[in-house]
């Protein structure tokens, strides 16, 4: 775990799983580590890192199989899909409207400049 | 289930070592003895285990106190710096001879473990050494099913290595058969992530006991111009503060509010949190 970074561990911890399921790494209906897996891997508490799957768990994306471990829920890519398009409206989108309206540029005029983006980015 | 330690005093005629603590130690949980040398962890550890008697006060483990009790004494097993073993015992036989007194001693791990460690069984414990000696007490402590484990300064003298293995062993051992794990340490930094709940001792006496967690959420550190620093503290609980230059940073005791310009916020570990209130205490 990353201890200069401001997020306590739990949270680095369901960011790192919601990464997992995101990139295919754990896939829907496929089990993820076990609490004590975790544990030992990071060095970390049980209790700690059953609080960061519990987040995971409270937003449905994992569920548990009694006597098996905790599993990928159906869906729940798509789900962090759309979180995550969500959060790049609100983080990106309306900032750069905001900004583009500040300059004085219109629906089209910005639209030219995302396709120049898209061709100037890798 | 627990062990309770009720008004435990400890003095030893020119000193007090334990000043009457009392604290529980529930089931199931890690917990952190953390304090400075002198704050008294080695001797409540080695009453709580039956090593020495209490000048006052008592101990309790399921109920059951301690005092020429066997049964009790038999739940805990401390792992501590001196070795408990005859010199010229070869490591080997400690092991039988931990399975006579404890039988619930897994030798198949224990040889598993000492394997892992690169520990002869055949090494007379008298020639091991001191990174050795403190493995070979160590894996004994990992091999016995006792449901109260302690280990006083477990990692001393013990390699980087040697330390992360005993760190991911502990935890394994304990996600597959939970117990009461009491880890006394200097290396706060090392075991923080392990600890649940912090128990910090100060000249014999208890000065926090909760959950570690609430002692890092309720501190944060603030950094920024001294003087913004400084008038951002007034009315404010400040543990410690230091100065480089025209900066100032101070660990704050208390919930983080809304954050100044100018000013920035940050988390304290364990181990800041204990040395800042350390810097306190030696202020009063």
């Amino acid at each position: 775990m990353n201890y200069q970074d401001e997020k306590p561990i739990f949270l680095q911890l369901a960011e790192q799983l919601e990464e997992g399921i995101l990139s295919g790494a754990y896939p829907e209906e496929s089990r993820v580590p076990s609490i004590t897996e975790y544990s030992v891997n990071l060095k970390i508490n049980p209790a700690t890192a059953l609080k960061g799957i519990n987040l995971l768990v409270d937003g449905g994306l994992l569920y548990k199989k009694r006597g098996l471990g905790m599993f990928v829920a159906t869906g729940a890519r798509e789900k962090l899909k759309n979180r995550r398009k969500n959060q790049f409206y609100r983080d990106y989108v309306e900032k750069l409207i905001r900004e583009a309206k500040n300059l004085g540029l219109d629906a089209a005029e910005l639209e030219t400049l995302i396709e120049r983006g898209f061709e100037d980015v890798d | 289930m627990s062990i309770e330690i009720t008004d435990l005093t400890k003095d030893y005629g020119d000193a007090l070592a334990l000043d009457s603590v009392t604290l529980t130690l529930g089931r199931d949980k890690i917990y952190g003895l953390l304090g400075n040398n002198g704050a008294g962890k080695s001797t409540l550890l080695s009453i709580l285990t039956g090593r020495q008697y209490p000048s006052a006060g008592k101990v309790t483990i399921d109920g059951e106190e301690i005092t020429n009790n066997d049964s009790a004494l038999g739940k805990v097993y401390l792992v501590a710096e001196q070795n408990m073993f005859p010199e010229d015992m070869k490591v080997s036989s400690a092991f039988d001879a931990a399975a006579i007194f404890y039988p619930g001693f897994d030798r198949t791990y224990a040889e598993k473990l000492a394997n892992k460690f690169g520990l002869s069984l055949k090494k007379k414990i008298k020639t091991l050494s001191t990174g050795y000696a403190s493995i070979f007490r160590l894996i004994l402590g990992l091999s016995v099913d006792v449901p109260y484990l302690i280990f006083d300064e477990p990692v001393l003298g013990l390699d980087a290595q040697h330390r992360d293995m005993f760190y991911r062993l502990l935890l394994e051992r304990y996600g597959e058969k939970p117990c009461t794990v009491v880890i006394s340490t200097h290396l706060i930094a090392e075991a923080a992530d392990l600890i649940e709940h912090a128990v910090i001792l100060r000249d014999g006496r208890i000065l926090r006991d909760c959950p570690s967690e609430e002692l890092t959420m309720n501190a944060y550190t603030v950094s920024g111009p001294t003087e913004l620093v400084d008038r951002y503290l007034e009315g404010r609980h400040a543990l410690s503060s230091n100065i480089l230059g025209g900066l100032k940073s101070a660990c704050v005791a208390g919930e983080r509010g809304e954050k100044p310009d100018g000013l920035e916020f940050s988390r304290v570990s364990l181990q800041d949190y204990f040395i800042s209130l350390m810097e306190e205490e030696d202020k009063k």
